[in-house]
């Protein structure tokens, strides 16, 4: 069987992690261990006016306890967030000073300020309790909406009323035009539901120092262990880049949660520091509630313009988003370039404006969750279409064909030039293979069981393969979003890939290598990937953003490019042929149209032994690349929910969910299909059973698994997923374009545009709960064309 | 989880000494509330003392109509007791929809009812099918056992041994869950059994489990789900929290009393 692009190879990484035999943070052990626990505020917003550690100091077994005038006091900078976003008006954002252990303030229920280092886990959290913290408590600001209200209490002293930037995108004037100028107009008012993200692996960190060496490793759960090391040297002043190994070994999925750096990495380097021990901390499930960085948590209003033909002729949205307590790594570009640039979504619009307001709340810091920013861009733009369809008494299908992009380049009046598509092709698809044609009989047949069935769609677009690095630069990230790639011929002729990407579930070991396998035909087995280890592997940017196959894979293609011309060099000389003659097939290295060939393992024994190499050639066969990509990729989807709803109860049952999804090439399908089932069940999750709630004192409602509904299997259908592979990405060289948060993007709007179908009433939040759509079901009325 | 001393009592005698000789003991069954509150620090027994090992206190035995399950048979032992499914199939099923599989084979029926947690499944069935409580120094009937929130007739040191329960004529159990718990938001347990008609309902009242004495009337008029229609579950006393307000878990109740009552 083939191994190469296309082929649905089973992961090589898969028997490791489903024996037992993965190697994650927490399996690690050091000699001379020591565990860290943290003390943690329990109020959401207090003044710290003393700690007195002396009774945990007291404990047998309890080696230190450190503070957050310690960690200041030896040069530990503050948490940064990495992409600076002005405000309309020119000034800059308002970040406020976050330090790895508070000293003055404390601003979210679980915000640190000491850690107690002890001989065993348990003692260091019996001995974290008994540090006794004296706080003066403050009002507390547990919602985003009360941050802008007159006397609300300041957070932050920097952040005037609590707002950290008033940006906005697009042009106003035009779009107040072109909404004067509508026949009709539909507005919305949405909520985007605050999610935790929840991966299975919990956050962990091993630290140690080496005294001798003055030299830090630290074993941590990151999706990007270079950028990790970059901050923890540039900014947290923890140690000089060369003098800081950071190792990201098996991950337990990420969903972007674990992409920043948090204090409890910081803090367990330090203290490695301070104690010269191995210092050890693992999350438990209540931490990460409490720690791991929320996703969305958005609240809009919009409104949308039709002509007289029912085309599209502005669009106008408001929105105020919650970045939490601290502007976490990349929290700033969430709501803002990762958001408004996809409000025109599959549509040819020609008048977008945006107005993005962010606030400080006392609430566990806001960032980038699966989507980022797109789920949130999606959810408006697809309920806008469903409803704008309804009041205009229009198929919703119908109302998006006439209004889909037809030809590209595309560009948007928000930033984007989408570069190829087919959206008419994938929502032909998706009808077909969900039935949509038979879905009358089916709400008819469901109607005689007493149950309401409803179809909702989204024709979703997202932007992946974060980014070109110069456009990055210009929107204010503090980095360039490129890749790099080492590509290692061995002697014998098996290869290393050393990739900046990190795989944390996303089966990165078996993708890649597929690659490498297809460009020198040689089986799979051959082909080994390298990564998460700054001392082994070249700096690179990490994996988030759908990111790792349209940059992380193009720098292979590119070293692979590199490594090819040279293979061709060696054997067109050992051959006495002309490079252009040379080709790579069924491993072996040949001139096209004899029988003169040489194995590939002994082209790279010949690079290695160097007897005879063309004259100036240097020894060896290995290249580096870095890719920056020219453009984003626009993977884009058809989506289609079918659900039945319990009038009795409100519960709802998801039918078929039906997929057509352009991620352009596909690599392996198999890994696909399940990037897009992991993707849309998190999707389901948001729209139908997941929400983050504080009471008004900013306590955390749900902080476990008993309050916070994680889906199950049987919340979700067996999927119904297709693909369009004839619109390949044109900007990058394998045309792949990026799936890890398709599902998650698209899937939401989905689900509530066939729950409001179903129980006639568009007045539904997420998630839709059985009481949530019950009480909808009770208001609801026929919705009326305006 | 603090620091604790565990017993593995061979005997009820063994299990009552380990009890009064630990400065704060506590009994331990499935553990699956108490488990999982001392990992979260918010249980600190000193000692636990582990009655799953007593001799009598796993399994069902049968006595005519009466179905006798030993206090630390769990709950998929229950789900799956032949006895149990002939004689009492609404009391499997019951057991069968408890949390999930782990939960299902480590959590007990004696666990279960010495908690008294207010969304638990069993106190329905206990006091629609008017079982007795048998502990180590009396028999308690269902009706005088259930106090309040996990509160119960249970004095200190006394150790729930058995449960006993007649077969009904009618009987079923429908429950709708609370999602992410998978307790029960509203559970309803209709029977016509030893206690007469009987209507119980968990997961939705302020004081824990009671019966719907309404509903218990119309049925008494005729077995039929379309004689709940008539009456309307009162939102006094139920229980409003993020997963369900009062006038909803009110409507439920009726909902799955009807369910219930046409399961049967």
């Amino acid at each position: 069987m083939s191994t190469g692009i296309g082929a649905p190879v089973k992961r090589k990484e898969d028997k490791r992690f489903t024996t037992g035999k993965g190697n994650y943070t927490d399996d690690i052990r050091k000699e001379n261990q020591a565990y860290a626990a943290f003390v943690r505020s329990p109020h959401a917003h207090a003044k710290v006016k003393g700690i007195d550690a002396s009774a945990a100091l007291a404990m047998d077994g309890v080696i230190e306890v450190l503070d957050g005038h310690q960690l200041t006091g030896d040069g530990i900078g503050n948490i940064i967030c990495g992409w600076a976003v002005n405000s309309k008006d020119g000034s800059p954002m308002n970040m406020g000073a976050w330090s790895a252990l508070a000293t003055e303030k404390v601003r979210y229920v679980g915000d640190a300020v000491a850690v107690v280092i002890a001989e065993t886990q348990a003692l260091a959290r019996i001995a974290a309790e008994a540090v006794e913290v004296d706080y003066e408590i403050l009002p507390v600001i547990a919602h985003v909406m009360n941050a802008m209200a007159d006397g609300a209490p300041q957070i932050h002293e920097n952040a005037p009323g609590n707002q950290i930037y008033d940006w906005e995108l697009g042009d106003e004037a035009a779009t107040d035009a072109g909404l004067a100028s509508a026949a009709h107009i539909t507005s919305i008012d949405l909520t985007n539901n605050r999610l935790s993200p929840n991966p299975m692996e919990p956050r962990s960190a091993i630290a140690t120092y080496d005294d001798a060496e003055e030299h830090y490793t630290l074993y941590t759960t990151s999706q990007n262990p270079h950028v990790a090391r970059l901050v923890l040297s540039a900014f947290y002043n923890v140690a000089p880049e060369n003098k800081l190994r950071v190792i990201a070994p098996d991950v337990g999925g990420g969903f972007g949660a674990k992409i920043y750096i948090y204090p409890e990495e910081i803090t367990c380097l330090w203290a490695s520091m301070k104690t010269n021990r191995s210092v050890k901390w693992t999350s438990d499930r209540a931490e990460a509630f409490i720690t791991d960085a929320h996703g969305r948590d958005h609240v809009t209003t919009a409104k949308m313009g039709f002509d007289a033909n029912n085309k599209i002729v502005g669009f106008k949205v408001d929105t105020v988003a919650n970045l939490g307590a601290y502007m976490s790594l990349f929290s700033s570009s969430v709501p803002t370039y990762l958001y408004a640039p996809l409000l025109s979504g599959q549509y040819d619009i020609q008048n977008i404006h945006c107005n993005v307001r962010t606030y400080y709340t006392n609430t566990v810091p806001v960032d980038a969750y699966r989507g980022a920013g797109r789920p949130e861009a999606t959810y408006l733009v697809e309920r806008m279409m469903e409803t704008a369809a309804r009041e205009l008494g229009m198929d919703p299908a119908e109302l998006r064909r006439i209004n889909f992009i037809q030809s590209f380049p595309h560009q948007t009046p928000v930033l984007m030039a989408y570069d190829a598509g087919d959206f008419p092709k994938i929502l032909d698809m998706a009808q077909g293979s969900a039935d949509v044609a038979g879905f009358a009989a089916r709400k008819a047949e469901a109607a005689t069981r007493g149950k309401l069935r409803g179809l909702g769609y989204s024709t979703f677009i997202e932007a992946c393969g974060l980014a070109p690095s110069k456009a990055a630069g210009s929107l204010g990230a503090g980095v360039g979003l490129w890749e790099s790639a080492e590509v290692r011929v061995n002697p014998v002729g098996s290869i290393e890939i050393l990739t900046g990407s990190h795989s944390h579930g996303q089966g990165h070991e078996t993708t890649f290598a597929q690659i490498v396998a297809d460009r020198f035909d040689i089986p799979i087995e051959g082909v080994s990937i390298v990564h998460g280890d700054t001392d082994k592997v070249q700096f690179g940017m990490g994996t988030y953003g759908s990111r790792s196959a349209p940059v992380g894979m193009s720098a292979v293609v590119k070293a692979m490019d590199k490594v090819e011309a040279k293979v061709k060099k060696i054997a067109a000389h050992t051959l006495e042929a002309s490079e252009d003659d040379i080709v790579i097939e069924g491993g072996q290295v040949k001139v096209a149209g004899t029988d003169k060939a040489m194995a590939w393992h002994e082209v790279g024994l010949a690079a290695y032994i160097a007897h005879n190499l063309p004259d100036g050639m240097e020894p060896g066969l290995k290249e580096t690349a870095f890719f920056d990509p020219v453009n984003f990729s626009f993977p884009s989807g058809a989506f289609i929910c079918e659900v039945e709803v319990d009038p009795d109860t409100g519960e709802v049952e998801i039918i078929q969910f039906t997929s057509a999804d352009d991620f352009g090439t596909i690599i392996n399908p198999l890994i696909v299909e399940g990037q897009v089932h992991g993707g849309v069940t998190q999707g389901i999750g948001q729209a139908m059973l997941e929400q983050v709630i504080y009471d008004d004192d900013g306590q955390l409602l749900t902080g476990s698994y008993m309050d916070y509904t994680m889906p199950r299997a049987a919340d979700v259908p067996s999927y119904n997923v297709s693909h369009h592979e004839g619109s390949p990405s044109p900007n990058n060289p394998l045309g792949v374009k990026g799936c890890g948060e398709a599902g998650a993007i698209g899937s939401p709007p989905a689900v509530i545009n066939a729950i409001t179908d179903a129980i006639g009433n568009n007045d539904l939040a997420m998630p839709a709960t059985p009481q949530a759509v019950w009480r909808a079901l009770q208001a609801a009325k026929p919705v009326a064309a305006e | 989880m603090y620091p604790v001393k565990y017993h593995k009592a061979t005997s009820i005698a063994d299990a009552t000494a380990a009890l009064s000789g630990g400065e704060d003991a506590t009994l331990l069954a499935g553990g699956q509330t108490l488990l999982a509150t001392m990992k979260q620090h918010l249980a600190d027994p000193s000692d636990l003392v582990d009655i799953r090992s007593i001799d009598g206190m796993n399994g069902v035995t049968v006595a005519g109509d009466v179905l006798t399950i030993g206090a630390a048979t769990t709950h998929a032992d229950v789900a799956e007791n032949a006895d149990v499914q002939k004689l009492c199939p609404a009391l499997a099923d019951l057991a069968s929809h408890i949390g999930d599989p782990a939960v299902r084979n480590v959590g007990t029926i004696g666990g279960s009812i010495a908690n008294n947690d207010p969304a638990a499944d069993y106190p329905a069935a206990m006091l629609a099918l008017s079982a007795t409580i048998v502990t180590n120094t009396r028999e308690i009937a269902a009706d005088d056992y259930f106090e309040g929130l996990f509160d119960t007739a249970l004095e200190d040191g006394e150790i729930i041994t058995a449960v006993k329960v007649t077969s009904p004529s009618k009987a079923a159990y429908a429950k709708f869950a609370q999602q992410a718990s998978l307790f029960a938001l509203v559970g309803v347990f209709v029977a016509d059994g030893a206690g007469g008609i009987r209507v119980a309902v968990t997961g939705a009242g302020e004081d824990g489990v009671f019966r719907q004495s309404d509903m218990e009337a119309a049925l008494a008029s005729g077995w039929s789900d379309t004689a709940l229609d008539g009456v309307t579950a009162s939102e006094d006393g139920i229980m409003s929290d993020l997963h369900g307000s009062a006038d909803y878990r009110a409507h439920l109740i009726k909902v799955m009393a009807k369910r219930a009552v046409a399961a049967a």
